[in-house]
């Protein structure tokens, strides 16, 4: 099991890196974003600092959602999901591989842009580290809820659409957690509490995640 | 020839898609060391009738019963070669190995299958022929008891065709079952399923 589960890891991973457009897309989409919202609302300190977790999170959320939509695509258009269906491994390890593997090369990237963003949208410089941590716990969730929802689309030609509106309702837990993190944290108050709930969403995503995934694929391949 | 106990044993299957009926009541059982060439129009109902008999689609009333675990059995090659292109040959088959759990030399079964030199060249830079070329290397591989193989012949130039319908019989006299959906006819022995307008008849 361990020789599946690494050769999957290796294969998604090669995957991603020889695509790097699917890569740098949701990273470049999350920077453009959030810059833009100093030159549509003003650029005054006070006014940015209020609006920046909001913003800053909702991106993220976006850019996660974005990046997901051909998670399964063409691994559905070339025969592969098949394979992996018709293999006698459990869906639930070649599907773990892939959702980390995706992570690790559009989530992880976010979370380590983020605090450059906050500082760029006038956010204390005391805050950033918390808003770096609750974007990293925040972004693996987003990715295995949206998955998801791409798993159970994958059949479907313009699947886009119905994406969001399966997924968006899931990630709003994760952005009031998410931007409310970083407002507790600026107004000075602890933020233990809130980042102990994103981590237990995050422990919730993450056992029960993979296994809907699986799943989903096996509806989609149904008919 | 030896008779064997069936190892697959369908009954009374009948599939309807779209409002259209597939095929109807269709009963046979297949044993270990025969090959099965299942022909039909386009549109009738083969790709279906495989991915039925490999656990894939679940829409379909009658039986469906394999007589021993299918998944570790199992090769199955699906109308897509199941080839990604941002991969190289050997690395694509490396990874159906792993999956399936398919053991065997993968240049071998490369250079059997005619890519010899073309190992490490991403699969999107080969033609089609040559695509179908890295699932059908799988063949080559260790044995696996039962080949499920939709359209195998697409797209293969006549000396791989020759070799393939070697191969194909290589492995049902070896005592694969061996599946498969084409107008190619291996073999005398081969029977042969026919899906059409009339209702399937073995």
């Amino acid at each position: 099991m361990s020789g599946v589960w690494g050769a999957a890891l290796r294969r998604e991973l090669t995957l991603i890196w020889r695509a790097p457009a699917d890569m740098v897309q949701p990273l470049f989409f999350f920077v453009v974003v959030v810059s833009l919202f100093p030159l549509g609302l003003s650029p005054k300190p006070a006014l940015l600092a209020l609006v920046a977790p909001g913003a800053i999170w909702v991106a993220a959320l976006l850019a996660v959602m974005l990046s997901l939509d051909g998670l399964f695509r063409r691994d559905q258009e070339s025969g592969a999901l098949d394979q992996m269906l018709t293999s006698p491994v459990v869906s639930v390890v070649p599907v773990a591989a892939k959702l980390l593997a995706h992570w690790l090369l559009t989530g992880l990237p976010l979370a380590l842009m983020a605090p450059l963003l906050g500082y760029m949208m006038q956010l204390p410089v005391a805050v950033l580290d918390t808003l770096m941590i609750s974007v990293l716990l925040g972004t693996p969730t987003l990715t295995v809820v949206g998955a998801i929802g791409a798993a159970l689309t994958v059949g479907l030609n313009r699947g886009g659409i119905l994406l969001a509106v399966l997924v968006l309702p899931l990630y709003i837990p994760v952005l009031v957690f998410g931007a409310g993190v970083v407002r507790t944290a600026q107004d000075g108050l602890p933020t233990d509490g809130l980042l102990a709930v994103l981590g237990a969403i995050l422990a919730l995503a993450l056992s029960l995640g993979p296994v809907a995934v699986a799943l989903g694929l096996r509806i989609s391949a149904g008919d | 020839m030896i008779i064997t106990a069936p190892r697959l044993t369908v009954r009374r299957l009948s599939c309807e898609r779209d409002d259209r009926m597939l095929f109807r009541d269709l009963s046979f059982s297949a044993g270990d060391g025969e090959i099965w060439q299942i022909t039909g129009a386009n549109g009738a109902g083969k790709t279906t009738l495989l991915r039925i008999l490999v656990g894939l689609h679940g829409f379909y009333d009658g039986e469906v019963l394999w007589h021993q675990p299918l998944a570790p059995s199992l090769l199955y090659l699906g109308h897509q070669p199941g080839v990604r292109e941002e991969l190289s040959a050997r690395e694509n088959l490396r990874y159906s190995q792993a999956l399936c759990g398919q053991g065997g030399d993968p240049d071998a079964a490369l250079e059997a299958v005619g890519l010899y030199g073309f190992e490490d060249v991403p699969a999107g830079r080969l033609s089609a022929g040559q695509k179908r070329r890295i699932a059908l290397a799988r063949l080559w591989l260790d044995h696996k008891p039962v080949w499920v193989l939709d359209e195998p012949f697409t797209a293969i130039d006549q000396d791989g065709v020759a070799r393939l319908d070697a191969r194909l019989r290589e492995a049902a006299a070896a005592g694969t079952l061996v599946l498969y959906t084409s107008h190619h006819q291996v073999g005398e022995n081969a029977r042969r399923l026919h899906l059409g307008a009339a209702g399937a008849r073995p």
